[in-house]
């Protein structure tokens, strides 16, 4: 009986044993690349709101302090969005005819809420503290980037929770002075690693084991 | 499977049973006799799987599938976008009070039957969530019963009545408004003679005065009340022997013996809870030494029917028909020398347990307390106050003061009257204000048929009920989270009601309503009830009586959830001299010394412990829950002895869907009264009277909504049909006759087995004191045993070192307080977003309690001697079993000794709950939580992960309460103190028999009650060294009748 396969076909058969394997891995790394990018996570992707409001000008050139806006942040896992009185106490002063405020000025009459889009957002099984983190000196730059110089506000990091992980095993490479916690220009010293250290010890900062239980997130 | 061998297999274990020396707690009467089939049942752990399975599969086809889910199971936790975005919505002008993200408590009352208690309400961004005790509050100090737990999901009821209806169309409210209007002003002219309001007893200061408003406009109109659960021979009782009108108080705490006739008074009806407190602060018992607390343990008798909580604690409990415990009380009466006029009763075979009683109650006069069931006839009332008063009682255990309820005394005369008039036509214009007497008035005075005869009939309620039906016009009531208001509580104080939330169907209050008929204006309830207590304080107050002044009043009344000063003075009275003239001779003079004959039955009738009169029957959490001495849910059912089933031929049903996780198809019997019959699911209660039949009310209902039934799809059979108002509580001669048919019910008693390995552990106090470590010995003989085996303790796992100044969180449980009133089970549905199954579900086992109350009894399924409540929830083992088995991590050990659950990475094998030692894993079979229903989704509480199908689920410790506290705590820079983290379980539980803390620390409460000796863990033998313990149960028997 003649062969039914040429020849040619050993090397397509070793070629697709190999393929086939090397095509299972090229598909398990796109799977990984594209959860990590900004198509996954959505960080970096400006959002355009109802009213472009301008984290660059308020915080970068006027150098507004956040907590007059996230007025809860020390003390609330929600940060806090600024209802419309806080942006009237300026505007019903400075820029009263401005086109881009009309939906803040409509809203202040009207007594309806401006809708915001959200854009940092954590899956609804992820309990996130706000208060607690900025009272123990993590900066609101670590995980919100520079705002200053955000004309359009976007989401800095990934917010996977491997991004959160690597901050809860090594607490001592992000942590800042607490004084320094709403400096937005605040530049890690050399010597960060012992400075995050001491700081641990003076905030009384849980260790590893502890932050990484997966209740202190998940509940 | 039939159980024909029943009763031989019982006749052989009691045989048993008499070889072994200590006691033997058993769950259900299956168990004790020990069946095959329950045997081979109880070995599986989800038996109902296969039945559920719709066709057999080949291996092949299983295996195919199995690959493919296993491929799968891991993308369902994977999604590629990122989370959905949502829209922020800020604030225009942001109220002072509120921080988003932290709720905010707000005191309130919630009026039921017995007094208002005084409730702390947690409101998330304006949406009440949870509902706790008013700690400051007399009849709550800080704990709730099942009631007030669930009064929250009757808030969000998507079944309650959302407008006004006429004729069952919608309406407008000013539409019904205008139309009492012209009726009103049409009766004006004679004084209003053919209006009649019908409401329940009235327990709020604002409507007593708006119905004097009212009644003044209208001189000649009637108000009569009714409530279903009579107590019209309690207030007669008190009328005769006093002379008037009064309330009855108890100083639980300050009686030494306890003599219960018939009263459940440790149950969970809504008023019971201080009683609880005050009762349970005397059985506090921590170590055997002879210090304050032990040497003053109180000692409770019980004269019962039915097995209630009450019994269930007793250190003593007899099991009578309700009609012999006149006989009884009048024996006891006259040993302790009161005069009985009439009959001195005779104790027939229970003559050595009377003759200990009284001598017991005699050698603590004054420090004993007497008191009788509403069930009782005027006569037992009568005789406790005689005993209370002739062994000088009265002002140490015993307080009387005027009654808490204004307006008309609560009698069924009164119902009687108004069903009377409407029958001759002398009633034009009807306003019946949140009663529903069409459903459960007794059966003679023929309501529904009375009321039909009223041209203009008008109902205020918070559900399109039977009466509601029967009505023209419907209003829908704001509910009591909606609305102002004032209720008092059993003591007189007052609470003021405010709005935790604007009313969700523009629904208006009994309050609102009555002044509109009085005055034909509308005006909102706040001024009403602010201008009813500004003339309080007017007549109070003797500083200068400016609107500030009044305004710091009323918002330090409004914050404290009680107005100072209004609870009632004590009344000094004494038993009028011919108080025994009211004592008739009973009519079968013998009582319980004579036999009852073989065919006579009664039928005793008795609020429901979950659904309670009938008006809870819509919520979901009160039906599934397993009723404390039955664990039935979702049905009602004819309560008898075993005896007694043995002579109807009653047996146990089969099996519906396996055993462990059982329901159980039981036989249907007819009960017949005169023309009156029901037809009943026969429930077998071991430690139930013989010759007596108990059925719960508040079953039945042609209108109470999806859960609680409705024409078509009725739960539960309607006692209500039997009751006549001359025979309210108990009929003495029903005839019973077994059906074929069979009826399904959901039981939880055996679910959830942990077979019977020493799981409960008592003794009396005596005991105790002789031998301290009676609870932890058990073990020792074990170890013993095991060491002879294996020569050392095998380990797979290196050892769980906590880091130190990590929390150690524990729990332990007290047995000897636990009353079994379930407040636990449902306060942790609402704290932990527990979804509802239903019946078909709970039937297969499948109920989502994060924690069970188990019931025990010892002793034989004829003569109970003791009956044991254990909560069991997650044990959070140190070596947890569970974390063994888990495929995918999703359930791990938390630095501080949680057992994590993690929804996200459960993948549903549930191997762990294969694996549990304690069967608390609870598993989503279906898509159980309810994600659709708009005003269902405000009810979750936002800080806990709403589970989804294919999900574990157990109970966390409240680990979001958890999480809170360490943040508020480490945010200041402190360590947590103790007391600060309060399970929901804990904090609604009313004899305070839960507690939790950081174990590592010795001064905490948890610590401390763990180094009791009487200290044990379930099962300690397996080395799962859980963090959950217990204390053992101790008792306080009287020595003069133990062995009898």
């Amino acid at each position: 009986m003649p062969q039914v396969f040429p020849r040619a076909m050993n090397i397509l058969s070793r070629a697709s044993l190999f393929g086939s394997l090397l095509v299972a891995a090229l598909v398990l790394w796109i799977c990984l690349v594209y959860t990590r990018s900004p198509y996954g996570t959505a960080a970096g992707v400006m959002r355009v709101q109802q009213v472009p409001f301008s984290h660059q000008h308020h915080v970068g050139v006027l150098g507004i302090d956040c907590r007059y806006c996230h007025t809860t942040v020390e003390h609330s896992s929600f940060a806090g969005i600024p209802p419309t009185k806080t942006c009237m106490n300026c505007h019903s002063q400075i820029w009263v005819g401005s086109e881009m405020l009309e939906p803040v000025r409509a809203s202040y009459q009207s007594q309806k809420p401006l809708q915001w889009d959200r854009v940092n957002n954590l899956p609804g099984f992820v309990y996130f503290d706000h208060s607690i983190h900025v009272n123990k000196g993590i900066g609101c730059a670590s995980c919100h980037g520079r705002i200053d110089e955000m004309p359009f506000t976007y989401q800095a990091k990934s917010l996977l929770m491997e991004w959160c992980l690597d901050c809860h095993r090594h607490p001592e490479r992000e942590i800042r002075p607490r004084a320094e916690v709403f400096n937005m220009k605040y530049q890690q010293p050399a010597n960060q690693l012992e400075l995050g250290r001491q700081l641990m010890d003076e905030y009384h900062i849980a260790n590893e084991t502890t932050l990484t239980s997966c209740s202190v997130c998940h509940r | 499977m039939s159980r024909k061998d029943l009763a031989t297999d019982l006749a052989e274990l009691e045989q048993a049973l008499q070889g072994t020396s200590g006691r033997q707690y058993w769950r259900s009467l299956d168990e004790l006799a020990g069946t095959a089939a329950f045997q081979k049942l109880m070995r599986r752990e989800f038996p109902q799987q296969a039945d559920v399975w719709p066709d057999s599969l080949s291996r092949r086809h299983f295996l195919t599938l199995m690959g493919a889910s296993l491929a799968l199971a891991g993308l369902s936790g994977c999604s590629v976008k990122p989370a959905p975005m949502g829209k922020i919505v800020p604030y225009v002008q942001p109220p002072r009070e509120i921080v988003a993200g932290e709720p905010l408590f707000f005191a309130t009352a919630q009026p039921l039957p017995g007094g208002a208690v005084g409730l702390l309400v947690e409101s998330h961004m304006g949406r009440p969530t949870k509902i706790e005790g008013n700690p400051d509050h007399p009849a709550s100090g800080g704990a709730t019963s099942i009631y007030h737990q669930a009064s929250i999901l009757t808030l969000y009821d998507p079944d309650r009545s959302q407008t006004v209806t006429y004729q069952g169309r919608t309406r407008a409210w000013t539409e019904a408004l205008a139309t009492l209007r012209t009726g009103l002003e049409k009766e004006r002219d004679n004084g209003g003679a053919a209006v009649r309001i019908l409401s329940e007893p009235i327990l709020s200061p604002s409507l007593a005065r708006q119905r004097e408003r009212l009644l003044k406009s209208l001189p000649k109109a009637k108000w009569h009340v009714y409530e279903p659960l009579l107590q019209d021979a309690r207030l007669e009782a008190m009328r005769l022997a006093f002379g008037q009108n009064l309330d009855c108080h108890y100083a639980f705490n300050k009686a030494d013996v306890v003599l219960s006739l018939d009263a459940d008074f440790l149950g969970s009806e809504p008023g019971n809870l201080r009683w609880i407190a005050d009762f349970m602060s005397r059985r506090r018992i921590r170590t055997p030494a002879s210090d304050s607390t032990q040497a003053s343990m109180n000692r409770l008798y019980c004269i019962e029917t039915e097995v209630t909580c009450t019994g269930a604690k007793a250190d003593h409990r007899l099991a009578v028909r309700v009609q012999d415990i006149e006989g009884l009380a009048r024996a006891i009466a006259s040993k302790l020398g009161v005069s009985t006029a009439g009959s001195s009763g005779s104790a027939g075979p229970h003559e050595k347990w009377v003759a200990a009683v009284a001598k017991d109650l005699e050698a603590h006069r004054g420090r004993v307390l007497v008191l009788a069931g509403n069930r009782q006839p005027v006569a037992v009332h009568l005789l406790a106050h005689a005993i209370n008063q002739h062994l000088g009682n009265v002002g140490q255990t015993v307080f009387y003061s005027r009654p808490v309820t204004e307006g008309p005394s609560p009698r069924i005369e009164s119902l009687r009257e108004l069903a009377d008039d409407m029958r001759q036509d002398r009633v034009r214009l009807l306003i019946v204000l949140d009663a529903n007497p069409v459903y459960s008035a007794p059966a003679d005075i023929k309501f529904m048929d009375a009321l039909e005869r009223v041209p203009l009939r008008v109902h205020l309620g918070l559900y399109q009920d039977e009466t509601a039906r029967r009505c023209h016009w419907h209003l829908n009531e704001a509910h009591f989270l909606e609305t102002w208001g004032d209720a008092r509580a059993f003591d007189g104080t007052a609470t003021l009601m405010q709005p935790l939330i604007e009313p969700l169907y523009r629904g208006r209050s009994a309050i609102e309503l009555v002044a509109f008929l009085a005055t034909l204006q509308e005006t909102p309830g706040e001024e009403l009830v602010r201008s009813r207590w500004r003339d309080h304080w007017n007549q109070q107050t003797r500083g200068p009586k400016t609107d500030d002044a009044f305004d710091a009043f009323w918002k330090t009344s409004l914050h404290d959830g009680v107005v100072a000063g209004t609870g009632f003075p004590i009344r000094n009275v004494a038993l009028e001299n011919d108080w025994q003239r009211h004592l008739e001779p009973q009519a079968s003079a013998s009582g319980a010394s004579s036999r009852p004959g073989d065919e006579s039955f009664e039928l005793a009738f008795a609020p429901d412990p979950t659904v309670f009169d009938g008006s809870f029957a819509n919520n979901g959490w009160l039906q599934e829950c397993p009723k404390p001495s039955t664990t039935l849910t979702w049905d009602n059912a004819a309560l008898m002895s075993p005896d007694t089933a043995r002579q109807l031929g009653v047996e146990l049903g089969e099996y519906a869907h396996g055993g462990e996780h059982g329901g159980f198809k039981m036989p249907v019997v007819e009960l017949k009264v005169e023309d009156r019959s029901v037809l009943a699911p026969a429930w077998i209660v071991p430690g139930h009277a013989d010759h007596s039949i108990t059925v719960h009310f508040g079953y039945g209902r042609e209108s109470a909504g999806r859960v609680g039934g409705q024409r078509d799809q009725k739960v539960g059979f309607n006692a209500y049909a039997m009751r006549t108002s001359s025979q309210p509580w108990f009929v003495p001669n029903v005839r019973v006759t077994k059906t074929d048919r069979t009826h399904l019910l959901a039981c939880t008693q055996q679910h959830n087995l942990m077979e019977n390995r020493d799981l409960v552990r008592s003794a009396s106090l005596e005991k105790f004191r002789q031998k301290p470590d009676f609870a932890s010995e058990p073990e020792k003989q074990k170890e013993i045993d095991e060491t002879r085996r294996a020569p050392a303790p095998l380990e797979f796992y290196p050892p769980l070192e906590p880091p130190a100044s990590t929390p150690k969180w524990g729990m332990v449980i007290d047995l000897t307080t636990c009353v079994g009133c379930k407040a636990c089970v449902v306060a942790c549905q609402a704290e932990n977003n527990i979804p509802v199954v239903g019946k078909q579900q709970v039937a297969a086992g499948r109920e989502m309690h994060w924690i069970r109350v188990d019931r025990y009894v010892g002793g034989t399924a004829e003569a109970p001697a003791e009956f044991h409540f254990q909560p069991v929830p997650c044990m959070h083992c140190e070596r947890a079993p569970c974390e063994y088995v888990c495929p995918v991590e999703a359930t791990v050990h938390s630095a501080e000794g949680l057992n994590d659950m993690v929804y996200n990475r459960c993948v549903g094998t549930r191997f762990c709950s294969n694996n549990c030692s304690y069967k608390v894993r609870r598993f989503n079979f279906f898509h159980y939580a309810d994600f659709e229903t708009g005003s269902l989704r405000l009810q979750y509480n936002p800080d806990v992960t709403v589970r989804s199908r294919g999900v574990m689920e157990k109970c966390s410790y409240c680990v979001q309460r958890i999480r809170h506290a360490q943040i508020d705590a480490d945010r200041e820079e402190r360590p947590i103190a103790d007391g600060e983290v309060v399970t929901a379980c804990q904090a609604a539980c009313p004899a305070g028999a839960i507690a939790f803390g950081d174990l590592s620390n010795s001064a905490s409460e948890a610590a401390k009650w763990r180094s009791s000796p009487l200290n044990y863990a379930l099962l300690e033998e397996l080395g799962t060294r859980p963090r959950t313990t217990y204390l053992a149960a101790v008792r306080n028997p009287n020595p003069e009748l133990e062995g009898g």
